[in-house]
């Protein structure tokens, strides 16, 4: 990691010792309890920590439950009720694993869109970014494949109708979905393939997670106003202030996240995946977990299989794109009016595109009532393609020419300077001391 | 630079562009079993056929059975099915091909395409929509005959809205290609079987 300017100095004669044979208390002073954190950092810079968190909690569930598991079309439904009955606290074990997936899902999203409200993608932080994109992936293939775990009607339909998106594949489409499945549907070497898999990715995110950080730590945190650090008054040292502050945020998310796995375990699954998993009979509803809806909604918005394919995969390789396709110089939101604008309205967007995920196509949005096919209505189907060609719309023309049209705010001289002026704004302008 | 240190350098990198690409070849040799291990098993292949019995199944009624563990619908259609199916133009098909593995790729999707031998009152295909994979439901969909208040054939499949009319081929929705028909033969007269 850059910048090896750490204070470190062994006390004892055996940290003395260890510190010329592996420095790492070293980096851990310089990298972790000493690093130049800027002053100004709200709670949104809080959810880093909880993510991480989360991760080392599904992992840590994660292999306690694959000891009571059994990845085999014939028992694994068995095995997980196993679990909820049998084994001591499993039931607890299990809650806390699959509300775990939904809590990780909702604490990276607020990191992103943290991420695209303080431009955080731009410039230096191109490649911090597009490796948090990457960890964004592979959480969503790890749950997916997790999901398809404890074989229910919900997992089996998921995983085929998701592993079928690859036969929209041109010439290769129906290899590629026999080499995943092992078979000619999604079966046993599936089910047994997935959970290999699934036990294995997590620890690649863990790999991940650390070059994310060491990206981070070449370039520095951005912040609040998006202004860059200017010099050492800008900062404070990460411990204990933002371990604190970390701290505390983890607990509160903690107790939310508690809340779920003691007071409603099943609100964020479906019914239907307590059903054991039945080749023959497709359920009459199939959605995915919440936290794929809005990429579900763009797949159905598209009245061809390979287009339906090709936009849903877009939605989110676009965001590899970002740091280019926005081309304002100013970070921060707070300093672009009318960016800040069209922000929640690409919020707002993305919301309704999850309720159009949920519904049957040709149901009118939000009931449970089929539409009259002969006349105008506005349809689940519907609403997912007005809002998925916003989607694309707020990338590629939105905010490509935002950058070029609109005037932003006058930037603060510095952190500091911005500090000041909301405290005390009489003394906006003299130097801190 | 002189002549030589020219020379050389060209050499050199000769030498590593041959080592690279030698090396390159043997890492996709190697690599080939640990992606070839994902492809179906001996005994997955080994699941190759299966018998049945057509004579219990009543005109009007449907079967689905399971076969290398996907289902199988077979339909003992009524002479309104048929007629409802012959009578599409083919420029009215989204999939103009008839999708029948016991056929060549190339025929036309007409509604004797769509079954073997000529008995058109049993419709063999594969339950799996080609959209993405889920099991359509029967008697159901706009493309269905409808007498009153009953739906007979025609298929709905409930994940993205694709429709299939009574000979099973694809009318509406994003399902791109016709159910497709699996290799099968007439044992006996009633008796057919597939794979
Ligand atoms: C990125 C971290 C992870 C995520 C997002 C994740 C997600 C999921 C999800 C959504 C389920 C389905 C829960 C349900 O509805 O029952 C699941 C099940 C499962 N996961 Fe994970 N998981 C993660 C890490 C791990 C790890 C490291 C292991 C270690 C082996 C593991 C082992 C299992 C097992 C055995 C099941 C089946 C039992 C069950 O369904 O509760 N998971 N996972
Ligand atoms: S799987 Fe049948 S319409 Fe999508």
């Amino acid at each position: 990691m850059s910048g090896h300017a750490s204070n470190y100095q062994p006390k004892s004669a055996f940290a003395k010792w260890f510190h010329e044979r592996l420095p790492i208390m070293d980096m851990v002073q310089g990298q972790v309890l000493d690093f130049p954190t800027p002053k100004n950092l709200n709670y949104f810079w809080t959810f880093g920590g909880i993510l991480a968190v989360m991760l080392l909690i599904q992992i840590v569930t994660g292999v306690v439950l694959a000891m009571h598991y059994t990845p085999h079309v014939d028992m694994a439904f068995d095995s997980v009720e196993h679990i909820m009955r049998d084994v001591n606290s499993g039931w607890m074990l299990r809650y806390m694993h699959a509300n775990g997936a939904s809590m990780f899902f909702i604490a990276v999203y607020i990191h992103m869109f943290r991420g695209m409200y303080y431009g955080s993608y731009k410039a230096p932080r191109e490649v911090l970014w597009m490796i948090g994109v990457l960890i964004y992936l592979i959480m969503m293939a790890t749950a997916f494949m997790g999901y398809v775990l404890p074989w229910g009607q919900m997992s089996f339909w998921g995983a085929k109708v998701i592993t079928n998106l690859f036969s929209a594949i041109p010439f290769f489409g129906d290899s590629i979905t026999t080499l995943l499945w092992g078979g000619y549907s999604v079966d046993n070497p599936t089910l047994n393939r997935f959970f290999s898999l699934h036990y294995l990715l997590p620890f690649v995110l863990a790999g991940l997670v650390i070059l994310h950080i060491w990206a981070l730590h070449v370039v520095g945190n951005n912040n609040p106003t998006g202004v860059s650090v200017k010099s050492a008054q800008d900062t404070i040292p990460f411990s204990p202030y933002y371990t604190v502050k970390d701290a505390f945020a983890i607990v509160v998310f903690l107790m939310f996240y508690a809340a779920w796995v003691f007071f409603s375990p099943n609100y964020l699954g479906h019914a239907i995946n307590y059903q054991e998993a039945n080749p023959l009979v497709t359920p009459a509803h199939i959605v995915p977990e919440w936290y794929y809806l809005p990429f579900y909604a763009i797949l159905r918005a598209i009245p061809d299989k390979l287009g339906g394919v090709i936009a849903m995969f877009g939605s989110i390789l676009i965001l590899f794109a970002l740091p280019w396709l926005d081309t304002s110089k100013v970070r921060s939101g707070n300093y672009r009016p009318i960016f800040k604008q069209f922000f929640w309205l690409f919020v707002i967007n993305c919301i309704i595109l999850g309720f159009a995920g949920s519904g049957a196509p040709d149901n009118y949005f939000l009931s449970h009532e089929a539409a009259n096919p002969d006349k105008w209505a506005l349809t689940y189907k519907l609403v997912g393609q007005i809002c998925t060609a916003y989607y694309f719309l707020h990338f590629l023309v939105i905010l490509p020419l935002l950058g070029l049209l609109e005037t932003p705010k006058p930037l603060p001289a510095s952190i500091s300077d911005a500090v000041l002026a909301r405290s005390n704004p009489s003394t906006a302008h003299v130097p801190a001391e | 630079m002189s002549t030589a240190e020219h020379a050389e350098t060209n050499r050199r990198d000769f030498l590593y562009i041959a080592t690279g690409a030698v090396g390159a070849v043997g890492v996709a040799l190697a690599a080939w079993p640990f992606i070839n291990q994902m492809n179906p098993d001996a005994s997955v292949l080994a699941l190759a056929s299966v018998e049945i019995d057509l004579a219990p199944v009543a005109e009007g009624q449907e079967i689905t059975i399971k076969w290398r563990g996907n289902p199988v619908f077979i339909r003992h259609r009524l002479a309104a099915e048929i007629e409802a199916a012959s009578k599409v133009a083919l420029t009215d098909l989204k999939d103009p091909l008839a999708r029948n593995a016991n056929l060549p790729d190339a025929d036309p999707a007409t509604g004797e395409n769509r079954v073997v031998g000529g008995k058109e009152q049993f419709l063999v295909m594969m339950g799996v929509c080609t959209h993405l994979g889920c099991v359509p439901i029967g008697n159901e969909g706009e493309f269905a005959v409808v007498e009153g208040n009953t739906k007979h054939g025609g298929w709905f499949c409930p994940c993205h809205g694709s429709q299939y009319d009574t000979a099973g081929r694809i009318r509406k929705g994003p399902a791109p290609e016709n159910l497709h028909i699996p290799q099968y033969a007439y044992l006996s007269d009633t008796k057919i079987r597939i794979g």
